[in-house]
């Protein structure tokens, strides 16, 4: 009952990798994103406030078909980055793609509060110390904002992990490519006697979420002792 | 005038001379400051009631406001004017600046907090000058900690030990003790008193009260409803001196 077969393995590996890279691909936007909502105030900030959280409100396949006319072969963008030879459409990057959208609001999220929450004067602090503005941030808020960006890497890589409409719309179910833990178990309940099989990767997708609450939690306690004790 | 960075306090004895003359107008809201006053060497006091505008002064002198109007000048360095359009940046000014609640900061031990300035303002490590200047605070027995785990009294001595390792070449101090109880005020008062003897770099002392004034400072500079009102020697306090809380 509990021996995963290779098709399993396959898509557990391939579930991990395109959650782990849509989360790492999307933390250096979702940090410059949640910074500029935070801090700054331009035109379009509202605009720009309300594009971030679209994937979270829209229908996932919604999000899923705007990404296929957009980034697929024959998209405007997917067009010009296949001449480039990165190719997002049937592909697990285009996977990846569609769930570091779909994780995006929740990264940007976390870390936007957690900026917002920062001593400003400690960055003032910092400046009269000689450090200038990307020092202030490297040394002073980023650091202070750890805590909000391990809340919102695991919020990303969780919601990258089950993420199901958006992807199965853009870029199929295909075992091997595209087929993710979700898509699986979709897969398996369609067709008779998978229900064992459905029931692992059930198990197993619980667990994955399960060890990512429970690593983000002890990071940010480790984080959040830094601020109140040795 | 920016001194070389090998150089120690000790030998910066024609630093006691320099001059920071300030001539400002700024308005907040419905505040509007406009001060002139010139601070030679020592310890020069801003002093006034709650309110006065003293805190915003330093905040101009530091470059973390801008003035509407006027001239900020550290001897022939100038720091900001508005006739040239020149407005040095805070962390080009080279100014210390120790603020009422510590800022220490919190992510950092005492240790990597003492290096900060010295580390952003790229000098050499100067292990001599560290212990000197963490003998002069008593704060040895402290690197290893965390502010959070510092008392109020502790927090302050490592915020003025921090401000004094970027060796800059004038001390801002905003009501350094204002946050803390009396007793934690007697405890910080004769490491003030050794740091205006021993360190010689000009400082900026902001109190409203005279009792702490008169022991540190030698000049002072009155604030109210943000004007300079008088301006002189420690005889000027001497109507506190009756309701002296020290």
């Amino acid at each position: 009952m509990f021996d995963l077969s290779p098709d399993e393995w396959i898509a557990i590996r391939l579930s991990l990798r395109i959650a782990l890279v849509a989360t790492t691909v999307a933390l250096p936007f979702g940090i410059a994103i949640a910074w500029l909502l935070a801090r700054k105030d331009f035109w379009g900030k509202s605009l720009l406030d309300g594009i971030v959280h679209l994937p979270l409100v829209l229908p996932p396949v919604v999000t899923g078909y705007l990404l296929l006319i957009t980034f697929g072969r024959r998209g405007t963008i997917g067009g010009f980055l296949a001449d480039l030879g990165i190719v997002f459409s049937f592909r697990w990057t285009g996977a990846a793609l569609a769930c570091g959208v779909m994780g995006f609001p929740l990264l940007v999220r976390a870390i936007r509060l957690s900026f917002e929450v920062i001593d400003r004067r400690l960055e003032d602090a910092a400046a009269t110390l000689g450090a200038n503005r990307i020092w202030v941030f490297l040394t002073v808020t980023l650091p202070l904002a750890l805590p909000g960006l391990i809340a919102g890497m695991v919020l990303c890589f969780a919601k990258a992990l089950g993420e199901f409409g958006a992807t199965i719309t853009f870029v199929s179910n295909i075992p091997g490519e595209t087929q993710t833990i979700s898509a699986a178990i979709y897969t398996y309940t369609q067709i008779p006697n998978a229900d064992a099989a459905a029931l692992r990767l059930v198990l197993v997708a619980i667990v994955i979420s399960l060890a990512a609450l429970v690593v983000s939690e002890w990071f940010a306690r480790r984080a959040g002792l830094r601020y109140h004790g040795d | 005038m920016i001194p070389n960075s090998g150089e120690r306090f000790s030998d910066r004895i024609r630093l006691e001379q320099s001059m920071l003359a300030v001539d400002v107008e700024k308005r907040l809201g419905d505040f509007e400051l406009a001060a002139k006053f010139e601070a030679a060497g020592g310890v020069t006091a801003l002093f006034g009631p709650s309110g006065a505008g003293k805190s915003t002064l330093v905040n101009l002198i530091a470059g973390l406001l801008a003035p509407d109007r006027g001239r900020i000048a550290l001897d022939d360095h100038v720091l900001f004017d508005s006739a040239t359009g020149i407005n040095l940046p805070p962390h080009r000014r080279r100014i210390g600046y120790v603020f009422q609640e510590g800022r220490l900061f919190p992510h950092l031990t005492v240790a990597q907090n003492l290096d900060y300035g010295r580390w952003m303002q790229k000098l050499p490590a100067d292990t001599a000058e560290t212990e000197r200047v963490v003998s002069l605070l008593d704060i040895g027995h402290l690197l290893r900690r965390r502010p959070g785990r510092l008392s109020g009294g502790e927090r302050q001595r490592v915020a003025m030990g921090r401000a004094l390792l970027m060796k800059p070449l004038l001390l801002l101090l905003d009501e350094p003790l204002a946050s803390l109880d009396r007793a934690r005020k007697l405890e910080i008062l004769p490491y003030l008193a050794r740091l205006r003897d021993e360190a010689k770099i000009p400082m900026i002392y902001v109190s409203h009260q005279a009792g702490e004034i008169v022991r540190i400072a030698s000049q002072v500079v009155r604030i109210e409803d943000g004007r300079v009102v008088a301006d002189g020697g420690l005889e000027l306090l001497d109507a506190e001196r009756k309701e002296m809380v020290f």
